[in-house]
Order: structure tokens, then sequence, then C-alpha cells
């Protein structure tokens, strides 16, 4: 089970405190499926995502992107029990959506290239850190039920 | 995976704009892979590997050094990174995985320090790039 020390729970919601959920669930999916197309197979129903700019520019994309992002925004105030939050969510994944779980790894990495674009120099080398424990976590609890 | 005429104009675009800052955005990204993934540091028990290491200066130095090589001849990696893949294969053995690791926080850097340029198409060929090169330095591996 992970574990987030003091300093690494405060960095965290700090930085995710000034997250704008909506705008960077959008790009950190956006740029999921660009960087990584074949992460496209999930979403045949999602209309244009012929290009860059179709994907980037999709409502669907978007809308979806937030819903994710606002999913781990839980997961911010559950660090200390990731597997119990996502637990539900876990079964969801694999008896309904069918995901492998290396998508989540491909997602976590994206949202970390995401914050580091925003944030710039404030995402040091500590706070990336201490995010890439987060994405871990939250990878591996959502991976968790899988059978 | 085949670097498309595009990626290749992005990477070359890319890298030419961080210019004389690639020893330093080397050593970030090395310091940002023995911050995030610690199981990097089993390969530089040698090293100090504390903030501003001159040793970790060095060495990214050396790594930005060879990805302006491989920048520069990116049509045949295999050939310009030769002896670099027989390094690693036959003497440094550093596992697979940790090339990923890598460049995830090259990517990061990257990221930082020029938000212009990192665009979704951009990070996608830098992927893409960082990836082909890390294929051919395990490519002698077994």
């Amino acid at each position: 089970m992970v574990h987030f020390t003091a300093e690494e729970k405060a960095a965290i919601t700090s930085l995710w405190g000034k997250v704008n959920v909506e705008e960077a669930g959008g790009e950190a999916l956006g740029r999921l499926l660009v960087v990584y197309p074949w992460t496209q197979r999930f979403f045949d129903n999602f209309g244009n995502l012929s290009s860059t700019s179709a994907i980037m520019g999709n409502p669907k994309v978007k809308a979806h992107g937030k819903k994710v992002l606002t999913s781990f925004g839980d997961a911010i105030k559950n660090m200390d029990n990731l597997k119990g939050a996502f637990a539900k969510l876990s079964e969801l994944h694999c008896d309904k959506l069918h995901v492998d779980p290396e998508n989540f790894r491909l997602l976590g990495n994206v949202l970390v290239c995401v914050l580091a674009h925003h944030f710039g120099h404030e995402f040091n080398p500590q706070v990336q850190a201490a995010f890439q424990k987060v994405v871990a976590g939250v990878a591996n609890a959502l991976a968790h039920k899988y059978h | 995976m085949v670097l498309s005429a595009a990626d290749k104009s992005n990477v070359k675009a890319c890298w030419g704009k961080i210019g004389s800052h690639a020893g330093e955005y080397g050593a970030e990204a090395l310091e940002r892979t023995f911050c995030s993934f610690p199981t990097t540091k089993t390969y530089f028990p040698h090293f100090d590997l504390s903030h501003g290491s001159a040793q970790v200066k060095a060495h990214g130095q050396k790594v930005a050094d060879a990805l302006t090589q491989a920048v520069a001849h990116m049509d045949d990696l295999p050939n310009a990174l030769s002896a670099l893949s027989d390094l690693h294969a036959y003497k440094l053995r550093v596992d697979p995985v940790n090339f990923k690791f890598l460049s995830h926080c090259l990517l990061v850097t990257l990221a930082c320090h020029h938000p212009a340029e990192f665009t979704p198409a951009v990070h996608a060929s830098l992927d893409k790039f960082f990836s082909a090169v890390s294929t051919v330095l395990t490519s002698k591996y077994r």
C-alpha cells in the first residue's frame, strides 16, 4: 500500500487546489488519445478523433476528461485509502469497460506532463515525485479488483 | 513505430529551441528520475546524487549531447547510436524499464521550461523519438 508523508500530502493538496479540473481533464485525456493513439479504441462513439486538433477540440473528450479528473480529485481526498475509494470504479473498469490497467499508467503520466506544462518551475522534482506516487497509487487501486 | 516527417520536424524544431540549455535539462531530467523513481539510483552508487551535484550535471550534459547527436541523425539512429548501444548492452546493462522513466522525465522537464513548444503534437513526437532512441539503446541486449 502506498504511504504519503505529511510533506507529500501538503504538496499534492496545495497544487491540486490550483488545478482547473475541467481544463486539465480535457487536456490530459486529449493528449492521451494523441500521444498513444491506440487508446482511442475505447472511444469509438466519441465522433471525430481524426486529427490532433479534432481530438483536443472534441466536446466529448473534454466532458469525459472532466469526469475522469473529477474522480481523480476524490483520490486526493482519500490518499490513505485509495483501494477502498476506487473499489467500485475498479470493478466497473474491469467488468463493464474492459480497460487494460496499463492505460491508467499511461493516463497518469500524461497528467503529470499536463501539470508540468501548466505549473512550470513550481512543478519541481519533489512535487513531481509526490504526484508520481498518487498516479501510481490510483492506477494500482483501479486495477486492484481485476480478475 | 516509425518517426514520420512531421515527427522529425517537430523534434528538430523543439531541440533547436533548447539550444545551450540541453545540458541543464539533461541534469534536471536525471534529478527528476532519481526523485520520482528511486530504483534508478541503483545504477549510480558511485555518484553524489544530491541537488546540484557536479557529477549529475556532467552526466546530464553527456545524456543531452547524445540526444543532440540522435536529433541530427534521426534517419539512421541505429548507426548513429551504435557505440552507445554497445555500451548499454555489454557494460552498463541498465534494465530497459528505466529508459521509460528517463524519457518521461525528459518530457516533464521540457514541458516545464518550454510550455509554448510543448503542444500535444510535439509531445507525441518527442515521446516517439525518446522511445525510438531507447529501442536502439536496448537493441543488442539479447
